[in-house]
């Protein structure tokens, strides 16, 4: 059974529309994750799943019961909010303890129960300290365990790790997956940064201006793109536009806008004479000559170190700039050296144009 | 969250709210505009009209009060001005943040104190048998004690003292508010001390200066104590006129007639210090800060 | 604004000399209530307690003095019931203009603080006049005689409360703006009913204010002159008591007393509600 579905959920504001005709499953016990760019209508669906907002249209049902007639304080979802919203008046214990304490528990259980949450967030004993002692992840920790002691159904995340610096985020990333399975609780995170998504998710669904454009595994999301918009806001990827000129099964030949003509994959429903793009991803390019439909020749213009990231970037003579991964080379490379690049047509992707 | 749960809880809110003002402050304003209208025929018998206004404007003293009043207050206010800005800019700008608390706070000392203790101590201080005459004398810069009290410079003086701090607090608030970098960029394209005054901290303090004279010309226009106690029988401040028709000749109607010239005059001059300056009641009052 | 350092020094002289301005009065009203004489005017007799505590003329303490001892009771009354109504009526409209939305909201908002710039006078015969015309439509339509519409107690709790609500509901307003709304939105999800909700999150963020409100109400109450002037029965409160005094008999020490006693409780009660509204690091 699915934790929590929703069937096209629809949110309008006046004449603005701000989720249209969203609908996902959730298996039990599984990490899924909204990844889209601020103002795509994330933290909208957040909310309506929370109850903080109606849609307009559609339903929203957890474990199979609709709960649009349920008011938020009365649905088993739980929410870590983007600020946190820890209880400042309070301790961390009676933070913890508050939905306990609403839920009419046995007050000499509320005690140990606190106690065995913030012993499985690996926090022990702190219950009588103040929330501004704590540390930003602390105190991330501590926003879970007040909604995991309440044991809900889903665990909804909004964008939980944007106010901490990068040697923690990462931290976190495994931390929160590693909890994930510890509660086998289902989660629901959303954000708009990709590598969070990827790294921590069963299942991505990635949005964009109200509408999710494609759900997927990580993996399926990277290699499979299904539109031009996934291709470009996840994992990183060189986009040259141009028209096709020539379609050949799932074949099609690119006229560039900057001059020349590749081959690549046809990826949706485009056809001759469209305005398209063309995606090339840095790991799938190598630094040598191929066929001419699949070579593009240029001069070294930067060498970006990165550790295992590193990246070469070729500018060809139209001026446009292309990424490619650095591999271990017979012969270094320096800058304003000529190169060319090459791949297989099969990894690049063609798409239609996005509007701007 | 229901839509009706907000409508309720806005009509359970907006009640308190709207008896408040309807019961103490509007419909007692419309009382008073109603009897001044009346006019006492006979016993309990009433007329209406302007015939207490006919009064009013017929009767010299009056007139001339509240003409004194109205200047005087005016005066006042552009006195707390002069001496307060600079007290206001020091407390807001110049003074170490621990001394600035020390010093708002040593400002607002004398507002809760009573108007009554205030007034007090400036006769103490300023009559003939008080301590500024006894001193003069005793250093024999004068040879005999002087009456400093009973005269239009100690009321004012006495009223400035009651309504400058009304006009410190806003203006200390609003130029807190000021950032310093808005100064800095004024002297770093060039200006002078006097330039950068006029045309950045002014401008930006007009909200402010603007709410302190409002408040405090209609403090000084119906100020009781001071200008009776200080002035003596030589007052003559309108509000003292009000208490008389009211309290001690019973004359409601007049009295009520004086109380709504005194608004309308003060509003008015309030109006057109707005019209002069700019500003708005929504740009002075309403601001949320 | 720079300032050199010879202007500075003049600068701050002049604040210097603004603050003894500022103290004058209040020393000199102050100081003579220890004055071992029966004025309150130099030469300095001698350093006494008798103004206070003295049970019998011609030095009359102020604790001995029964017109002044029921002035300081009436206004104690008046200035809690005062400020208990006015903390009320000012959180209800601290949340109605913070919360909510309705029309015509500037211009409420504006009447809602017109009544601090209405001269305490006008409020006072306004209120005299609206209540005594209640009264007599009461009495001549109904018979009944309302005396709580005439002059007294109940009428100056009222013209105080219509200003004094203005105060207290601009106090509550700012500390309510800065309530981060999202720890009411946690506290409905973690399953907290509404009213829950605001007892338990809400209204402890806003305590201090509300103490704050409350005294600053009772102070004000307690000082209160002009519009009390006007609505005062047979029960006076203190400055009235103490006007009248002045007035009919003349200045003797024991007002200097009054005076002391007035503003070491004001400025008790004012060091209270500025502590109290000082960020604490856990609120």
């Amino acid at each position: 059974m699915y934790d929590l579905s929703c069937a096209g959920v629809t949110k309008k504001f006046g004449p603005f529309t701000a989720v249209s005709d969203v609908s996902l499953n959730i298996p039990s016990g599984s990490f899924f994750s909204i990844l889209g760019p601020s103002g795509c209508g994330k933290t909208t669906l957040m909310r309506m799943i929370a109850g903080f907002e109606t849609p307009s249209s559609g339903d929203i049902r957890i474990k199979g019961e609709s709960v649009l007639s349920i008011p938020p304080n009365r649905r088993n979802v739980k929410m870590v909010f983007q600020n946190l919203a820890l209880f400042p008046m309070m301790s961390v214990g009676e933070n913890i303890a508050y939905g306990l304490r609403c839920r009419g528990d046995v007050r000499s259980e509320i005690a140990g129960k606190v106690a065995r949450v913030l012993d499985r967030v690996s926090m022990p004993g702190v219950e009588d300290k103040q929330i501004d002692q704590l540390s930003g992840g602390q105190k991330q920790r501590i926003a879970i365990a007040r909604c995991m002691v309440l044991e809900p159904d889903v665990l909804l995340l909004d964008e939980p790790l944007g106010a901490l610096d990068l040697k923690l985020r990462e931290h976190m990333k495994i931390e929160l997956k590693q909890l994930q399975h510890r509660f086998a609780t289902t989660f629901l995170y959303i954000t708009h940064d990709q590598s969070e998504a990827l790294v921590m998710s069963d299942q991505v669904a990635v949005m964009n201006a109200g509408r999710f454009e494609q759900i997927g595994t990580p993996k399926e999301l990277y290699r499979g793109p299904v539109s031009g918009f996934v291709a470009g806001f996840v994992g990183d990827a060189t986009c040259l536009p141009g028209t096709i000129t020539d379609i050949r099964g799932q074949q099609a030949r690119v006229a560039l806008d900057s001059g020349g003509q590749v081959i690549g994959c046809l990826c949706d429903e485009s056809g001759t004479g469209d305005a398209v793009e063309v995606f090339l991803r840095p790991e799938a390019m190598q630094i040598c000559s191929g066929n001419d439909d699949t070579t593009l020749r240029g001069r070294v213009d930067s060498l970006l170190f990165n550790g295992a990231n590193s990246r070469v970037l070729m500018r060809m003579g139209s001026g446009q700039i292309i990424e490619v991964a650095e591999t271990a080379q017979a012969d270094p490379l320096t800058e304003g050296a000529q190169i060319a690049v090459s791949w297989r047509p099969e990894q690049a992707r063609i798409f239609a144009r996005r509007a701007e | 969250m229901g839509r009706d749960a907000g409508r309720l809880s806005l009509i359970l809110l907006f009640t308190p709210f709207a008896l408040w003002i309807g019961l103490l402050i509007v419909l007692p304003q419309l009382g008073i505009g109603y009897v001044s209208l009346r006019e006492k025929v006979g016993v309990n018998q009433y007329e209406f009209g302007f015939g207490n206004y006919a009064d009013f404007f017929g009767e010299p003293i009056y007139r001339n009060t509240l003409l004194r009043t109205a200047w005087m207050s005016i005066l006042v206010t552009i006195l707390a001005l002069i001496i307060g800005f600079p007290i206001a800019y020091y407390i807001a700008k110049l003074a170490r943040a621990r001394i600035r608390a020390a010093l708002f706070l040593m400002c607002l000392i004398p507002l809760w104190v009573s108007d009554l203790v205030r007034a007090y101590g400036w006769i103490v201080l300023l009559r003939e048998t008080g301590v500024v005459s006894t001193v003069l004398v005793g250093a024999g810069l004068i040879t005999e004690p002087v009456e400093m009290l009973y005269n239009d410079v100690t009321v004012v003086i006495g009223l400035v003292y009651t309504v400058i701090l009304f006009m410190i607090v806003p203006l200390v608030s609003t130029l807190q508010g000021m950032d310093d970098a808005l100064l800095e960029a004024g002297y770093n394209l060039g200006g002078s001390r006097f330039t950068v005054f006029r045309r950045i901290v002014v401008p930006y303090a007009m909200p402010g200066i603007v709410a302190g004279c409002i408040i405090t010309f209609m403090l000084a226009a119906g100020s009781y104590l001071t200008p009776i106690l200080l002035g003596g029988k030589n007052s003559s401040w309108f509000t003292e006129q009000i208490y008389n028709q009211f309290i001690t000749r019973y004359n409601w109607e007049a009295g009520a007639t004086f109380g709504v010239l005194l608004l309308v005059f003060t509003s008015l001059v309030v109006w057109v210090g707005l019209r002069l300056t700019g500003q708005s009641l929504v740009t002075t009052v309403a601001r949320k800060d | 604004m720079q300032v050199s350092g010879n202007l500075l020094w003049i600068y701050r002289v002049y604040v210097l000399i603004f603050f003894l301005y500022l103290v004058a009065p209040l020393c000199a009203a102050g100081v003579f209530a220890f004055n071992d004489s029966l004025f309150p005017s130099l030469p300095w007799r001698g350093f006494t307690l008798d103004w206070f505590f003295s049970p019998s003329e011609p030095k009359l303490g102020l604790f001995h003095d029964d017109r002044l001892l029921r002035g300081i009771g009436n206004s104690l009354f008046i200035g809690v019931i005062v400020a208990t109504i006015a903390t009320a009526l000012g959180t209800c409209n601290a949340f109605l203009f913070v919360r909510k939305t309705f029309r015509f909201k500037p211009l409420l908002y504006v009447m809602m603080v017109v009544p601090l710039v209405i001269p305490g006078v006008i409020l006072g015969i306004s209120i005299l006049v609206f209540a005594s015309m209640i009264a007599n439509f009461f009495d001549s339509t109904l018979g009944l005689f309302v005396t709580w519409l005439r002059p007294g107690i109940p009428l100056i709790v009222l013209g105080q409360c219509s200003f004094l609500t203005t105060i207290t509901s601009l106090v509550i307003a700012a500390r309510l703006q800065k309530f981060d709304i999202s720890l009411e939105e946690a506290a409905l999800n973690l399953g907290a009913s509404r009213p829950r909700v605001l007892l338990t999150v809400t209204f402890p963020f806003l305590f201090p204010a509300l103490f704050s409100a409350f005294v600053v109400a009772f102070l004000v109450s307690f000082e209160n002159f002009n519009t009390t002037l006007m609505l005062v029965g047979s029960d006076a409160p203190l400055t009235i008591t103490m006007y009248d005094r002045m007035v009919k008999v003349g200045s003797t020490p024991v007002l200097n007393a009054v005076s002391v006693v007035l503003m070491l409780g004001s400025g008790l009660l004012a060091l209270a509600s500025v502590v109290a509204q000082r960020p604490q690091s856990a609120q």
